[in-house]
């Protein structure tokens, strides 16, 4: 245990005294998630768009107006025909054009039902989508509200309700999705590296002749990465809570759990990585090629898993971030119980339980 | 016996890196093993220090087998590698403190070990170890492999890169540590460091040509060595290169030495040769053989 607790001590002191290292353990994280909030972002605000009224009712006035009050839009010009909707799009101010047809009024009356066209810019098919969708759902809540006491709820358009995300946010997209990747970062190449680091510059070879058990320079090289994973953890959490009021709807115990556990995936990950290579530099390219592009692309954190080929499909369920960005989604957006995730925490414990016993049995007790 | 080597082979790939060694060193003893970069001594210490398995052959070091007693003998052994393996970002005081953790001991304990060692770099000990001096980096290296008193100490090339004074320091440490109860089996590629050791074993190209005492070794030799100073070493060595006689001839230092052919010889028929091939200034002398000669000797055969 003295031993343990010496080798924990030395590794400490490798890491704080590598400036390089604990810029990129705590500086990251910050500069991720704040680029990511404000940078890269799917909402929409103040997009400016066009309407061809060709009803001037009360009731087409009343969505235009409602558009108008919105946050999100803009409405720029009042086109007075169909001929005038694609110039509109080709000075390239106006992302979209509601039109209203000739009796939208009347038609909502009489036949309980109107109809009204969104034509959109889809040379960004994202904000298309969104744009679409924030359309819609000010219809609806007009038809709930305005058209109360005309019968039917459903008189407008189509009815899509934005679920755990009401508004879009983009933040609750990618908070869970900078966490895994920061996470499996941090825990996977900082290790992989400070182990390979010892092969290196030779130490390990002092390392091997010592009485040290193979068992105790792995776990000692991984016990600080946990607690500065765990601290990673905290401030993506904080930021993300504080910055962009992101509501954690879940139990935060459950959030601490979890995320422990994901970080030693990534660290039995590391641990492999660094059995597999001899040089920091491998570790590096292995670590980034090998995890990071993956992690960032399969695993559903940018583009949705449902919309990819099947063979794509596939090898998204080894990538441990995969499971992980559904449990943080489960516990932050959704607020389910264990009930809902015991499925993609099994999966990471039985992935943790083969990168160790891999290593361990990779792992040399002499050189070469 | 301290150590026991038997037989030991070890080939990397296509390179026989240690051919058939066998070697015995005694208790206490101080023992150097001496050849040339490449020579396979590296790969002798792994194969001693159990970090590498020989593909033939057995070892046994302070009582316990390289291979099947592995875990036993990493207690008992204490190993400076060649190059400089300590935590460069880890002060002296931190990397002694974690050497002594992790073989189960503190610097109290056995600091009359390391006492003469460790006094010298005692002032710089808030010092990180990357930014020692040579001679210094090699102090605190010997420190940390002593500190959990070994039986047996393995230092591979322990003075390459230090300057002549440190060296000399170094060799005056070993010297006293062997009093201390440990056996120091020492590598260097330094001709002139071999006759500080008790016994020396010549290596080359993986074999071991001789084995004995430095003093032995330079009386049983049997060829005479004669040092020749001219004006021109380069011509010199040209002009005897092409001699009917010249058995071998190499720069030494300023001079050169050479070795006749014939059993018997008078060294002023080679002043002789020189001088009418128009070489000036030419001294001859009949001299003790140094370790260097006897081991150019022994390469060539």
């Amino acid at each position: 245990m003295k031993k343990f607790i010496g080798f924990v001590q030395k590794e400490f002191y490798h890491i704080f005294r590598d400036k390089r290292s604990l810029f990129i353990l705590f500086g990251m994280p910050i500069a991720q998630i704040l680029l990511f909030g404000f940078a890269i972002s799917n909402e929409i605000n103040n997009v400016d768009i066009a309407v061809l009224n060709k009803a001037d009712d009360k009731n087409s006035i009343e969505i235009i107006e409602n558009l108008q009050a919105s946050k999100y839009f803009n409405v720029l010009e009042e086109l007075q025909s169909e001929k005038e909707i694609e110039k509109a799009f080709q000075k390239g101010k106006i992302k979209a054009v509601v039109t209203f047809e000739k009796d939208f009024a009347k038609n909502l009356q009489r036949l309980q039902a109107s109809k009204l066209q969104i034509i959109t810019d889809a040379t960004n098919p994202n904000i298309a989508n969104t744009i679409t969708n924030y359309i819609n759902s000010i219809l609806t809540k007009y038809s709930h509200i305005s058209l109360k006491q005309n019968t039917s709820p459903e008189l407008v358009g189509t009815e899509s309700r934005m679920l755990f995300n009401p508004a879009l946010e983009s933040v609750y997209m990618f908070v869970p999705g900078v966490m895994t990747v920061i996470l499996m970062l941090v825990s996977a190449m900082m290790t992989s590296i400070s182990i390979t680091r010892e092969k290196e510059v030779g130490s390990m070879e002092i390392l091997l002749v010592s009485p040290l058990k193979p068992i105790t320079v792995i776990v000692g090289k991984v016990v600080p990465y946990i607690f500065l994973s765990i601290i990673n953890a905290t401030v993506i959490v904080l930021l993300s809570v504080f910055v962009f009021q992101m509501p954690i709807v879940g139990s935060l115990s459950w959030l601490a759990l979890e995320s422990i556990l994901f970080i030693i995936t990534s660290l039995s990950l590391g641990i492999l990585i660094s059995t597999l290579s001899s040089t920091q530099q491998t570790a590096m390219m292995i670590s980034l090629m090998g995890l990071m592009l993956p992690t960032i692309l399969l695993s559903g954190f940018i583009f949705p898993i449902e919309s990819m080929p099947l063979p794509l499909q596939v090898i998204s369920n080894i990538i441990p971030a995969k499971w992980f960005i559904i449990i943080l989604k489960s516990i932050m957006l959704k607020g389910v119980g264990f009930g809902f995730f015991w499925k993609e925490t099994l999966i990471l414990l039985f992935m943790t339980f083969v990168f160790l016993s891999i290593s361990i049995k990779k792992y040399k007790i002499r050189l070469a | 016996m301290s150590l026991h080597i038997n037989n030991i082979s070890k080939s990397f790939k296509d390179l026989k890196a240690v051919k058939h060694i066998s070697l015995e060193v005694k208790e206490n003893e101080l023992f150097g093993l001496i050849g040339p970069d490449g020579a396979g001594k590296t790969t002798l210490f792994r194969i001693l220090a159990s970090l590498l398995l020989p593909d033939e052959g057995s070892a046994n070091v302070a009582g316990f087998d390289v291979i099947k007693d592995y875990k036993k003998l990493r207690k008992n052994i204490g190993y400076m590698p060649g190059k400089f393996s300590l935590y460069q970002d880890l002060t002296v005081e931190e990397n002694l403190n974690f050497f002594a953790t992790i073989f189960d001991t503190n610097i109290e304990e056995n600091y009359d070990l390391i006492k003469d060692i460790y006094i010298q770099i005692e002032p710089f000990k808030k010092r990180k170890a990357g930014d020692l001096s040579g001679g210094m980096k090699q102090k605190l290296a010997l420190s940390c492999a002593l500190i959990h008193k070994p039986k047996v100490l393995f230092l591979d090339e322990p003075t390459t890169g230090v300057d002549p004074v440190s060296r000399k320091e170094f060799w005056d440490m070993l010297k006293k540590l062997q009093k201390k109860d440990i056996t120091i089996f020492v590598s260097t590629p330094y001709m002139d460091e071999a006759a500080l050791c008790d016994r020396i074993a010549f290596i080359n190209q993986g074999e071991i040509l001789q084995v004995d005492t430095p003093s032995a070794i330079v009386k049983n030799f049997a060829k005479e060595v004669i040092n020749i100073r001219t004006n021109s070493i380069y011509k010199s060595l040209q002009v005897l290169g092409k001699y009917q006689y010249t058995h071998s001839n190499y720069p030494f230092g300023e001079s050169l030495h050479y070795m006749d052919s014939r059993d018997d010889f008078d060294p002023n028929e080679i002043k002789k040769h020189l001088e009418d091939e128009g070489i000036e200034d030419v001294e001859v002398q009949l001299i003790t053989p140094e370790i260097e000669d006897i081991f150019m000797e022994l390469s060539r055969e």
